[in-house]
């Protein structure tokens, strides 16, 4: 009787049953599709932040002081200590690779670069564009392309074993040189693949490819510093400690956790002779961005989650109010309370059900949307929100049905059917 | 009869004396006093509703604003240099303030390659200290020089200048100045190879003035824009250019927040806007006994409509304001919370919400009505 009651409460009123569907199932989707965005979005911006460009600065452990003004550097290229070129891949060999997005070596030679009119002393940076690189058994692709986002080229980017370079876009209108021209550096004749601007001290300078810095230094092998962009985790107290104060447990947490100052750690074992140091201004205003965002994300999320329970259960209520009559026939008929709540409860736990699996689909597949629409990757709904979901949906779907249900029942069946109450 | 009853005649009177209105007041307001627990949950639908509209605008308009803010931290996003490696004229940073207006700071910076006591090369830079400050907030340094002769060290630069923190002495073009380090820098980047003096000692004892003005322009991508095509105007015979790391940094990660702003924003007034129709239209579908009972009486088709939507609208009119109110609340509670600092009111939201609101009770109120019109009041009123 009381499966019947059920079914045949659905199959007359398909209108009302199909409202106040629409609500849980709105609701359950907007829900979802707000817990996975607000989730997904701290390792979604901490990508954008990227953009920024390095946040980890690699140089010789011994080196020397830099002399250097607006990007030319004033002392004897040959000063000071270098990285070997070598020891690279192995950053990727760290605890935290696969944080680790990319990595830029730089190599700045002073030299003169001579044109069909003359010659001057220019600053040649030898560097990666996208250099494909192998460690054990991974191959990865990295360098400026990667880790310098806003460097733009009119042009092509060279390769990075060819001969070809760029020249900074001050330089070139300086010398009157454009993409396509030869030009020689340190008597040896390479060609423009583009023209280079960033908006910084590179304007004014060559970019080659690392080898071609080398020769011209005479240091096969010799790297000056290494730009290093690593997704991190906001700076907390852990972070800002000294390592070498830590005991044994904390210092492994510290170790695992993604901080700027431990992947910095993990790049002075793995370079050898080397010093890994924070670019603050990039990596400490991270932090605070990336905490603002995410707190503004959850707080919308809440204020979401709140606002569809609240609509959830007002069109709930709508929904038993309207069956007023048939409570009062039920009771009428000698039906108790408990079975009228007990019908009642059982078609919102159905309701809720129901709403919230089609409700939790379309809220991963919006989710899914909005992932491709603006951060062009993947927002992936985490299984373990299903239960969670469906929880929370019966939960509101009750509460919102119990105070309309409670009021139903206590109607005296004598009124319900006269139609005054 | 005449003299029946003085009571009957002065309720006579005073309905007669009382405005034509009253009657479509009274059933309107009557309606919601008499149902008032329909009324309260198709009312509490609609300031839902309203509320979380009124707060989505809000913060859409000034988070941006307040993330701006945040993203000034990052330090300069237009620099002044010297055409061609050519010095500033020395007014430049009176001009350039002059064409910020306070919508931004400039830092004026200085470089000389000085020497130490061993010979050793070394770049002193002078600046203002306290707009350095401001500027750029990530350096992290020990202890700001504050009296004359403290300068302050970079990290690398220390144990060059003075390995045991005792005076030192610098020298430029034969003269020489005595410094003590007050604190030490550290930034990771270049600044740590350099020692920083206050600009007027640094002039003292170089004569060299400020080669680069950085500043953070306040605004959006186009104000920047703008500001440095003023800038570039004002300042002929300097090169202003943007900061291209920073200022596309800035926008990317801002275009990003804000369409997910805008997505999540999208999503929840729909939502709302759905479920206030599903509550209104239930509403308005269980008042089919009045809709029958005044049909029966006469009423014609266009009052009973335009009663049905007075009431509707009246709904949407009290339902956004209530919500307005709240919404604010809301907004603001979360600015406090994320950013503290409250999100401004903007009034402006008032009209789109109110109409919004109204809008959408009217339609909820259409759809059932006109499934009711096309039913005999008799068949209503019998209750099939």
């Amino acid at each position: 009787m009381f499966a019947r009651l059920l079914y045949e409460s659905f199959r007359r009123q398909k209108r009302r049953k199909l409202l106040a569907g629409i609500a849980v199932t709105l609701g359950v989707a907007v829900a979802t599709a707000m817990i996975a965005v607000a989730t997904d979005i701290g390792d979604k911006i901490n990508r954008e932040l990227r953009s920024y460009g390095a946040n980890l600065l690699v140089t010789p452990q011994e080196d020397t002081i830099d002399v250097e003004i607006g990007g030319v550097n004033l002392k004897p290229p040959s000063d000071g200590n270098f990285l070997s070129e070598g020891d690279l891949p192995k950053i990727k060999g760290t605890f935290w690779r696969h944080n680790i997005l990319g990595f830029s070596p730089m190599l700045p030679v002073n030299t003169s670069v001579g044109t069909a009119a003359h010659a001057q002393d220019v600053t040649v940076l030898g560097t990666y564009f996208a250099k494909k690189l192998v460690f054990g058994k991974e191959q990865f692709t990295t360098g400026v392309e990667n880790t310098h986002p806003w460097w733009k080229v009119d042009g092509s980017w060279p390769g990075d074993d060819g001969d070809d370079l760029l020249v900074g876009e001050h330089l070139a209108r300086k010398l009157g040189l454009r993409t396509g021209a030869m030009i020689s550096l340190a008597g040896e004749g390479h060609r423009i693949a583009g023209i280079l601007s960033t908006g910084g001290a590179e304007d004014d300078q060559v970019i080659t490819p690392l080898h071609v810095a080398q020769q011209i230094l005479h240091r096969p092998d010799a790297v000056r510093r290494v730009y290093v962009s690593a997704l991190t985790k906001p700076e907390d107290a852990l972070a800002r400690r000294d390592p070498k104060s830590m005991s044994g447990e904390v210092w492994d947490r510290w170790y695992c956790s993604p901080y700027v100052q431990s992947i910095a750690y993990q790049l002075q074992e793995a370079i050898p002779h080397s010093h890994a140091e924070q670019i603050r201004q990039v990596a400490q205003n991270e932090g605070t961005v990336l905490s603002r965002i995410k707190g503004l994300m959850l707080l919308i999320t809440l204020a979401a989650l709140f606002a569809s329970a609240l609509a959830v259960s007002a069109a709930m209520a709508t929904a038993i109010f309207e069956r007023r009559r048939e409570v009062g026939l039920m009771k009428a008929l000698g039906a108790g309370n408990f079975a009228v709540a007990a019908l009642f409860f059982a078609e919102s736990t159905l309701l809720a059900f129901l709403g919230g699996l089609v409700g939790f689909f379309s809220g991963s597949w919006l989710a899914h949307r909005i992932g491709r629409s603006i951060f062009d990757s993947q927002i992936t709904v985490q299984p373990v929100l299903f239960p969670v979901i469906m929880v929370i949906a019966i939960i509101v779907t009750f509460a919102g049905s119990a105070a309309a249900i409670r009021r139903a029942v206590r109607f005296d069946p004598v009124f319900a059917l006269r139609g005054d109450a | 009869m005449s003299a029946s009853s003085p009571i009957t005649t002065s309720v006579v009177e005073r309905r007669a004396r009382a405005p034509h209105t009253s009657m479509f007041l009274r059933m309107l307001v009557r309606a919601a006093v008499l149902r008032r627990g329909r009324a309260a949950s198709a009312l509490l639908a609609m300031v839902v509703a309203a509320a979380v509209a009124t707060a989505m605008m809000n913060l859409y308009v000034d988070v941006q604003a307040k993330l701006r803010k945040e993203f000034r931290s990052y330090g300069a996003n237009v620099v002044i240099i010297g055409k061609d490696g050519a010095s500033l004229p020395p007014n430049v940073l009176e001009q350039a303030e002059k064409t910020l207006v306070g919508r931004g700071m400039a830092v004026p910076f200085a470089y000389v390659v000085a020497r130490t006591t061993d010979g050793q090369s070394i770049v002193v830079v002078g600046t203002d200290f306290e707009r350095v400050q401001k500027l750029n907030r990530w350096w992290s340094v020990s202890a700001w020089p504050s009296a004359s002769g403290q300068a302050l060290v970079g990290m690398r630069a220390m144990p060059v200048v003075s390995p045991d923190r005792k005076p030192f002495d610098l020298t430029f073009q034969g003269h020489i100045i005595h410094l003590t380090a007050t604190g030490t820098l550290q930034t990771g980047a270049s600044e740590d190879s350099r020692v920083y003096l206050p600009t007027n000692e640094f002039v003292g004892w170089t004569g060299v003035s400020p080669s680069t003005i950085e500043i953070a322009a306040n605004g959006s991508a186009e104000e920047v824009n703008s500001m440095v095509g003023r800038l570039s105007e004002a300042l002929p015979s300097a090169e202003v250019r943007p900061v291209r790391q920073i200022v596309e940094g800035e926008a990317r990660v801002l275009g990003k927040t804000r369409a997910t702003l805008y997505a999540a924003a999208i999503l929840i007034i729909l939502t709302a806007a759905l479920c206030v129709l599903a509550t209104l239209t239930g509403w308005v579908f269980d008042r089919r006994r009045d809709f029958a009972i005044m049909k029966a009486l006469g009423a014609s088709e266009g009052l009973v409509s335009g009663f049905f939507a007075a009431e509707a609208a009246a709904l949407g009119a009290v339902g956004a304001t209530l919500g307005f109110l709240l919404g604010i609340g809301i907004a603001a509670w979360i600015g406090r919370a994320n950013f503290n600092a409250p999100v401004v009111p903007r009034f402006s939201v008032f009209p789109v919400v109110l109409a919004g609101s109204i809008g959408v009770a009217l339609l909820s109120a259409v759809v059932p009505m006109s499934l009711l019109r096309r039913v005999q009041p008799a068949i209503i009123l019998k209750g099939e």
